[in-house]
């Protein structure tokens, strides 16, 4: 059996709106559209991947979250329908997917021996998160390949930043050597927002552009800072910085996923793609692509 | 008794436990036999609504109000999911949560019913619903947490929602679901070693609970801040249950409380006490801070300039 390989990372957010705006069949709510320049930053990222070859998709989610450990999908197919908690009026999505049990498992082992805490999730019933969803979607919207679906534990909030980022980093280093050992090839998102905090109120048509900005100039503030370092190959920096963003921004990297991402590629020194930063609903997101091969040029 | 048509009053914890396995714990079954007592207060208070108020929702867009008729479900907790599934269907009052959202607009405040299929209720509705009205002969209906509101805003959204009690001329018994102190224990426990998860968080619990029993619920009310910094992790700006319990009932300490059990779930306090309207418990208030009426915004102390109703300051300074 061949080396398996990490063939590409994405920063992925999972806002809903961009899935509401682009009226595929699957959901329920139809838009106007909307969020444009953030729904054409995945297509120039569904593209980068058009010519890449992988067999499953690695999601870490900010909106599975626990407590008691990592979580791990452990059952084959899902079918069901997501309505989102926080904007049901815009997401009610229909999904079917396969989950790679397999390569779910062999992660779960290979986080065990780094001596994470670690659990499968095995009832058959269970809902999948609409942050899971949403960045699937966004990446594949064909479905065609398995996911492996990882929960985010919240030790942030149990501990701090910087306890987080360890475990996460531990995470990263046990997904690419599961990876590496079952000879499939990956892509890895990372689902979440940068910069969080959100407006709490939301315009009588929620696709209305004229209402759409930043929360507040601190967020884009870091959030370009945070960005540039992307671009400049620099995540180490990025991530040893990550503890003061979140705190200053309220920032979705509590939940450990960009972490977990950088880690699993080896904190890139080469450049990040960046094809897109937009707002929604006054929170900062960002879809940036990490392909390996560029550090081999 | 006190006449009010806010009947009864209930903490009621939120995790899946008592309801999926009791009998694993004994302190859970504890909780689980005072639900069953609660349950039976609930039914013989008059009471014709269940409104519930859930720390497990929360909401962003100001305050969400469950109303769709009748959500039913086969529902797994995202922690617990290996204690089993959950079916359930239950009664709305979508009526009641149309009029609640008025008034809730009334007082100046974001709020909008929500009523979809297959909306996502949340682990401590469920469980309080199945325990508390498992026949669903009382209609509810459920109220999310928002995440950013402080307390000005959670005063004036159970002011709210008192004003929809009273204009619907229904008597109401008040469901909050939250644990007191909420610090899980962080890795896998045998549930017969089941404690809170330290004596601090043990000793605040035990503060609130001889207070609750007192029926000094406005103290409560006015002690959360400070509770929230001391046995809460902060995973949302405040703790707001007593808040919102108190803005309904009425901001007072005329109560007779009733602790009906105190255990640890996993590691959290895990009370279910009731709050009964009574003539003349503990007198007067000990606390007092502000008694706002409306919502008049996130008041922003960067972006000042913007509110409108501080008007144009540049002018204001002569410059």
């Amino acid at each position: 059996m061949s080396k398996g390989e990490i063939v590409m990372g994405a920063l992925a957010p999972h806002p809903p709106h961009l899935v509401y705006a682009e009226n595929p069949p699957q959901n329920e709510a139809t838009s106007e559209g909307g969020w444009e320049e953030l729904r054409w930053g995945y297509e120039r990222l569904r593209d980068s991947l058009s010519e890449k070859d992988y067999d499953v998709i690695i999601i870490h989610t900010p909106h599975w979250a626990t407590f008691v450990g990592t979580h791990f999908l452990g059952v084959e197919k899902f079918k069901s329908l997501s309505v989102d908690p926080i904007f049901p009026n815009i997401f009610r999505y229909n999904y079917d997917l396969k989950v790679d049990v397999e390569l779910s498992k062999a992660i779960h082992d290979s986080a065990a021996e780094e001596g994470l805490l670690v659990k499968m999730m095995e009832n058959p019933d269970f809902r999948i998160d609409y942050g899971t969803i949403t960045s699937g979607h966004l990446v594949n919207p064909k479905w065609d390949k398995p996911i492996v679906c990882i929960s985010s534990n919240r030790s942030k909030f149990y501990f701090n930043s910087e306890l987080m980022q360890a475990n996460m980093i531990k995470l990263g280093e046990a997904t690419r050597k599961a990876v590496e050992a079952s000879g499939k090839k990956a892509l890895l998102l990372s689902s979440n927002s940068l910069s969080h905090r959100h407006f709490t109120t939301e315009p009588e048509i929620p696709e209305d552009m004229s209402k759409e900005h930043i929360t507040n100039h601190n967020q884009y503030l870091w959030d370009m800072k945070m960005i540039n370092l992307m671009k400049e190959g620099k995540t180490r920096e990025m991530i040893d910085l990550m503890p003061d963003f979140t705190e200053q921004t309220v920032a979705e990297t509590e939940a450990g996923c960009l972490t977990w991402l950088m880690s699993a590629l080896g904190f890139p020194d080469y450049k990040a793609t960046v094809h897109a930063y937009g707002t929604v609903i006054g929170t900062g997101n960002a879809i940036i692509g990490w392909d390996p091969k560029k550090a081999k040029i | 008794m006190r006449e009010d048509n806010v009947c009864k009053g209930v903490l009621v914890p939120g995790l899946p436990h008592p309801l999926l396995c009791p009998e694993k714990n004994e302190g859970w079954q504890r909780v689980r036999d005072a639900y069953e007592k609660a349950k039976v207060e609930i039914e013989e208070s008059g009471a014709e609504i269940l409104v519930l108020y859930s720390t497990f929702w929360p909401s962003i867009l100001g305050h969400q109000i469950q109303a769709y008729p009748e959500p039913e479900w086969t529902y797994v907790d995202e922690e617990f999911h290996d204690l089993g599934s959950i079916d359930y269907k239950f009664r709305m009052d979508p009526e009641f949560a149309e009029l609640a959202v008025t008034k809730c607009k009334d007082r100046g405040l974001h709020a909008r019913t929500v009523s979809y299929y297959g909306f996502p209720i949340d682990t401590g509705s469920i469980v309080a619903l199945k325990l508390l009205n498992p026949d669903n002969k009382l209609p509810a209906i459920i109220v999310s947490s928002n995440m950013y509101a402080n307390r000005a805003e959670s005063i004036v959204l159970g002011k709210s929602i008192r004003d929809a009690i009273d204009e619907s001329g229904k008597k109401a018994a008040v469901v909050v679901v939250s644990a007191l102190s909420n610090r899980l224990h962080t890795v896998e426990i045998d549930p017969k070693d089941d404690r809170i998860h330290s004596l601090k968080d043990h000793e605040w619990n035990s503060k609130f609970l001889e207070y609750l029993e007192k029926g000094r619920l406005e103290d409560v009310s006015q002690l959360s801040r400070q509770f929230h910094n001391e046995a809460r992790v902060p995973k949302v700006v405040s703790f707001k249950p007593f808040w919102i319990m108190a803005s309904i009932m009425g901001q007072n300490n005329l109560y007779d409380g009733n602790v009906l059990a105190y255990e640890p779930i996993c590691g959290t306090g895990a009370a279910v006490v009731t709050l009964t309207p009574a003539e003349d418990t503990a007198g007067d208030l000990e606390y007092d801070e502000d008694d706002p009426e409306f919502y008049k915004g996130d008041r922003e102390v960067l972006d000042f300039y913007d509110q409108p109703g501080m008007g144009p300051l540049e002018e204001r300074d002569g410059n």
